[in-house]
């Protein structure tokens, strides 16, 4: 009891005279950072949670590539259940000559059965549920889809051979996937109009969709059913497994926004030990006095304890009122990628900052204080009398522990977290040496500079280690924003710039063979030349080896798409220029009928394949089984169209298939397009440019949240100014006292102190360069294979920032205590 | 006779390692303090003084020897027990004062009656601070104080526990000769008063002299106890 009223006695001294301030300050930025990340993303899994049971937009739904059999839907309502039909594939939507990749949904009557639909008057306007159907001629359309064509409710467009009428905007349904954005708007048509628009021929990528809803009884039995009277290529989904995927998906993003809090995290626990640090040195001579009249080591425990407590539960308290603030702006600023509305965030992610907070205190304030414990009360005589040393096992060994729970609570993925921890540890430990390879030569500097630098370049040299932490501290902070900002956006457009200009900037798929000439002619007759055009056969993928395929879905989420997905199949007799081969060999012509593969890297990988093995398909019902010849590396950014899996000549002859094309297009020839959707109804076109610029849309937004949350990591840097300022008030207040009292104006002090932060900023700030400019051109060689060329900008910003934020903030922290008068701060030592 | 001893030595001795091997700062002291006496341990710098006064008020401990308050060893105590006793029956008036910069004058007389943990600390502050003269500045902080008057404060703080016994080092040192007048004054005065016991050091001949009996440390060694 008396320790309580004690600690609360010195709780509020001890926020007075500053190190404890900053201990708090470091666990709101630390509970802030990891709450507003916490906060927003349980918005989005309550969003989820909450439309989980209608995320089929039935009870079950079985997916085909082919035309559902009526029996099977005869056979559901004669159990008693609702049935309803869709048809569903990418497709491209015209007003005059621009377009835009819709995912076109053609729904029958019924549609959706569980869940509504919710329409809108205008683009982004209020929405309401409806039980309504789009009526014949009628499309209800993705505000993102009206936005990119210009045009509002009630104009005209064209879908293949038809033309509808925009009636609504399409604000929700329940089946439209994660909530996060699929890069595909939705159109919406009743099923009757589909033949009319002439899409739907032979081997185009329809999804034919049957829905069914009843009591838990009889979907169950009807469940059983199916999987005996399915065709093996028709997917039945419940809604155990899809909501599975969608909570994986989020655990995906959360992980992913947590470990960008991480840094944050890390560097305030810096902040914590070095406040911690302080506040046992400060308090010692206290302790002894307070010992010396009989106080015992638990009680100088409690106390301090106690206060740690107290402010555990306040940094917790203001910082999750500060993650509340923030995480709106994290949905603000990724409004546009998130289709449902959020409902308010869910508590839960305290649990994890309190977590956290524990994790940082114990670890990184508990070890000064246990030694605080141990001062001897001889110390009131004599004042060399000094607590025993930590034991470094102690210190560093409860840091280290305290670091890797942390890490792990946040990214729960060991091989992601250990790739994170060995990144942040490896940049940390690159800053730390080039930070203090740079004030070993910034000390040099100071025979030639004013007495005011002179006198802040000696104090950077002299706190050595200190002027390092916080040059780390905060060129991790830059040099993540940089990456993100600057750098990203320089890669991009290096990217850009590396693509040939004439590279295709439209695929034409879907045509039908008896098409494919009068097509050619066509593109000819305006000069347009297309790259050859590909078969296109669908199948999939059911046996390796003669094992099912099934099982190999567990191996990775691009296994599971391979497996579960139909693949597009093609036939080459050469191979293209833009692929080359790794293993293997490609075929010769007397290999042609042979029942040989071709197979990219990527589908190696992901599925575990090696040479000789081999692979079955279901072609359209019919069975097609070849061996591994060769893989091949496909370079993507050429544009063409590429497969993953390539068959030798003529032994896929007979499969019904379409044909797929790449080609270049000026701006100006785009009536070209017009033309030949109009001639061709069934063929889809496929703007590359809309797509590149959607994903970049997509990407800048998600940089921009994750930038956001670095933010919090700059902040976690002025902390760990703050606490080193901190740990040398005294010594600042006697210097300052001293250089006035030998006759140097306030001014001179002063500005000898912002020497002394600019110089520190301007180094962060040139090693945030420096790291974001090696990553960029490691990631420039590695990722995208383009030369990175030096940005100047990087430095300018860099430098610029680091120099006015630590400037800044340095000297406001130091100002107050080299502008006490003289006399008081010598008397005081 | 024996019970109203309330401080004894026996051969207490203390050695340190130094750079240049085992070094004996103090070499076997013994003394006896009974109830109301006051004793001034005196010698040269570095004579051990400091060294004494710490192992006879358990804030060190002996290499060999031992020493006895109230009755009990500090020898047979951990810290927290020598923490504990001194609680009980210690006070302390220190050279450099030693008040909390951040407490008020009431606050830091406060403190140790706070920590046995007293209901009326407050009350009982007040009033020891009223006896040293400082009624009027018991809000004030211990830099708004002069030297003189923080020592009143120390005072007030050392008695307000009401000990068996005082230790005071050099109580007087950092003051003027006026000043350490009025504070040597109200030191035996207090002390008179409530019949507690003063163990005190110092360099100064004529502070010793007031005390019962005087110890001369010289180099670590016992030369003369007067009379």
């Amino acid at each position: 009891m008396t320790a309580l009223r004690f600690a609360l006695r010195n709780l509020g001294r001890d926020l007075k005279s500053g190190e404890l301030g900053v201990l708090l300050l470091a666990l709101v930025i630390a509970v802030g950072s990891l709450t507003a990340v916490g906060f927003f993303v349980s918005r989005i899994a309550e969003a989820v949670a909450d439309q989980a049971h209608e995320v089929l937009a039935a009870d079950l739904r079985l997916e085909s590539p082919a035309p559902i059999a009526e029996t099977l839907l005869d056979s559901a309502r004669a159990r008693g259940l609702a049935v309803a039909r869709l048809d569903t594939f990418p497709t491209a939507i015209w007003n005059g000559d621009q377009s835009q990749l819709a995912a076109l949904i053609a729904a029958g009557p019924g549609y959706p059965l569980r869940g509504r639909l919710r329409i809108a008057d205008r683009p982004f306007g209020l929405a309401r549920p409806t039980d309504r159907l789009p009526a014949r001629g009628e499309v209800w359309l993705d505000a993102r889809i009206l936005a990119t064509l210009g045009v509002a409710p009630g104009a005209t467009l064209r879908i293949g051979g038809a033309s509808f009428r925009i009636t609504a905007v399409l604000d929700y349904r329940p089946d439209q996937g994660t909530g996060f954005v699929n890069l595909a708007p939705s159109a919406l048509i009743a099923l009757a109009d589909l033949p009319a628009t002439g899409l739907v021929q032979p081997g185009s990528r329809v999804t034919h969709v049957a829905l069914f809803a009843g009591t838990a009884g009889a979907i169950a039995g009807y469940r059983e059913f199916l999987r005996e009277h399915k065709a093996p290529s028709e997917r039945l989904r419940d809604v155990e497994d899809s909501s599975r995927q969608l909570t994986s998906a989020i655990e995906r993003a959360t992980r992913f926004l947590n470990l960008a809090s991480l840094a944050a995290v890390l560097i305030a626990a810096v902040a914590v030990a070095m406040a911690a640090r302080r506040y046992a040195a400060r308090h010692v001579d206290g302790v002894a006095l307070m010992k010396c009249m009989g106080a015992s080591q638990a009680f100088v425990l409690a106390t301090a304890a106690t206060e740690l407590l107290i402010l555990a539960l306040a940094g917790l308290f203001v910082g999750a009122a500060l993650g509340w603030a923030a995480q709106n702006g994290l949905a603000w600023l990724l409004r546009g990628l998130i289709h449902s509305a959020l409902p308010p965030p869910s508590a839960t992610p305290l649990l994890l900052a309190a977590a956290t907070v524990a994790v940082m205190l114990l670890g990184f304030a508990l070890p000064p204080l246990l030694q605080l414990r141990r001062t001897p009360p001889l110390r009131v005589l004599r004042k060399t009398a000094e607590p025993p040393r930590l034991g470094y096992g102690l210190a560093y060994g409860a840091a280290l522990l305290a670091l890797l729970a942390i890490v792990f609570v946040l990214g729960r993925d060991p091989e992601l977290v250990l790739a994170v921890l060995g990144g942040v540890l490896g940049v940390g430990v690159a800053l730390a040496l080039a930070g203090a390879l740079l004030l070993a030569a910034v000390a040099r500097l100071r025979g030639g500079v004013g007495v005011a630098w002179r006198y802040g370049l000696a104090n950077v040299a002299r706190r050595g280690a200190a002027s390092v932490v916080q040059v780390v501290a905060f060129g991790l902070g830059l040099l993540m924003l940089l990456l993100l900002a600057v750098v990203r956006a320089d890669l991009l457009a290096d990217w850009r710039r590396s693509l040939p200009a004439n590279a295709p900037n439209y695929f034409v798929v879907n045509i039908r063979p008896e098409d494919r000439e009068a097509l050619a002619g066509l593109l000819a007759a305006h000069g347009v030349a297309p790259s050859p055009a590909y078969p296109m056969i669908r199948a999939r993928l059911t046996a390796v080896n003669g094992q099912p395929a099934e099982p190999l879905a567990a191996r990775s989420d691009s296994a599971r798409a391979y497996v579960e997905r139909e693949q597009n199949l093609t036939w080459s007799a050469n191979l293209a220029d833009d692929n080359r081969l790794v293993a293997g060999r490609w075929w010769t012509p007397a290999d042609a009928g042979r029942p040989l593969v071709s197979v990219s890297t990527e589908y190696q990988q992901a599925l575990g394949l090696a040479l000789g093995d081999e692979l079955s398909f279901d072609v359209a019902g019919e069975p097609l089984t070849a061996k591994i010849a060769s893989f091949r590396k496909i370079r993507w950014d050429s544009f063409r169209p590429n497969f993953f899996l390539v068959f030798p000549p003529r032994l896929l002859d007979g499969a019904a298939g379409t044909y797929l094309t790449s080609l270049y297009l000026p701006q100006d020839q785009r009536p070209v397009l017009a033309e030949l959707v109009h001639r061709f109804p069934s063929v889809t076109v496929i703007d590359v440019d809309a797509i590149l610029a959607q994903i970049r849309e997509i990407v800048d937004r998600a940089s921009l949240a994750v930038q956001y949350v670095f933010l919090f990591t700059l902040a976690a840097g002025v902390v760990v100014l703050l606490a080193a300022v901190q740990a040398t008030r005294d010594e600042r207040r006697y210097e300052s006292a001293m250089l006035r009292t030998l006759g140097a104006s306030r001014r001179t002090v002063l500005l000898g102190v912002a020497a002394e932060f600019v110089t520190l900023g301007g180094l962060a700030g040139a090693l945030a360069a420096v790291g974001a400019t090696a990553i960029g051109w490691a990631l420039a060689r590695r990722l995208f294979a383009v030369p990175y060329d030096l940005d100047p900008w990087v430095w300018v910003w860099g430098i610029a920032a680091g120099t006015l934020l630590v400037g800044a903030a340095g000297t406001l922290a130091t100002r107050r205590v080299v502008e006490a008068p003289p006399l008081v701060s010598l008397r005081d030592d | 006779m024996q019970e109203d001893v309330v401080l004894q030595a026996e051969h207490v001795s203390k050695t340190v390692d130094s750079p240049e091997g085992p070094l004996t700062i103090l070499a076997d002291v013994s003394l006896t303090v009974r109830a109301g006496e006051t004793l001034a341990i005196v010698g040269p710098s570095g004579a051990g003084k400091s060294t004494l006064l710490a192992l006879l008020a358990g804030l060190d401990s002996p290499s060999t020897g031992r020493v006895v308050i109230a009755g009990e060893s500090l020898g047979d105590l951990d810290e927290d027990g020598r923490a504990s006793l001194r609680g009980r029956h210690v006070g302390f008036v220190f050279q450099s004062f030693h008040l909390i910069p951040a407490l008020t004058a009431l606050e830091n007389v406060m403190l140790p009656l706070e920590l046995r943990g007293d209901a009326d600390a407050r009350a009982a502050a007040g009033h020891a601070l009223a006896q040293v003269g400082l009624e009027a500045r018991r809000g004030h902080y211990p830099r708004q104080l002069s030297g003189g008057e923080q020592q009143r404060v120390a005072i007030a703080r050392a008695f307000v526990t009401q000990p068996k016994l005082l230790f005071a080092d050099e109580p007087t040192g950092n003051l003027d000769t006026a000043t350490g007048q009025r504070i040597t004054e109200l030191l035996f005065a207090l002390n008179r008063d409530r019949g507690s016991t003063l163990v005190l050091v110092t360099h100064d001949r004529a502070l010793a002299a007031r005390c019962h009996r005087v110890l001369e440390l010289e180099a670590g060694q016992r030369v003369e106890l007067e009379p």
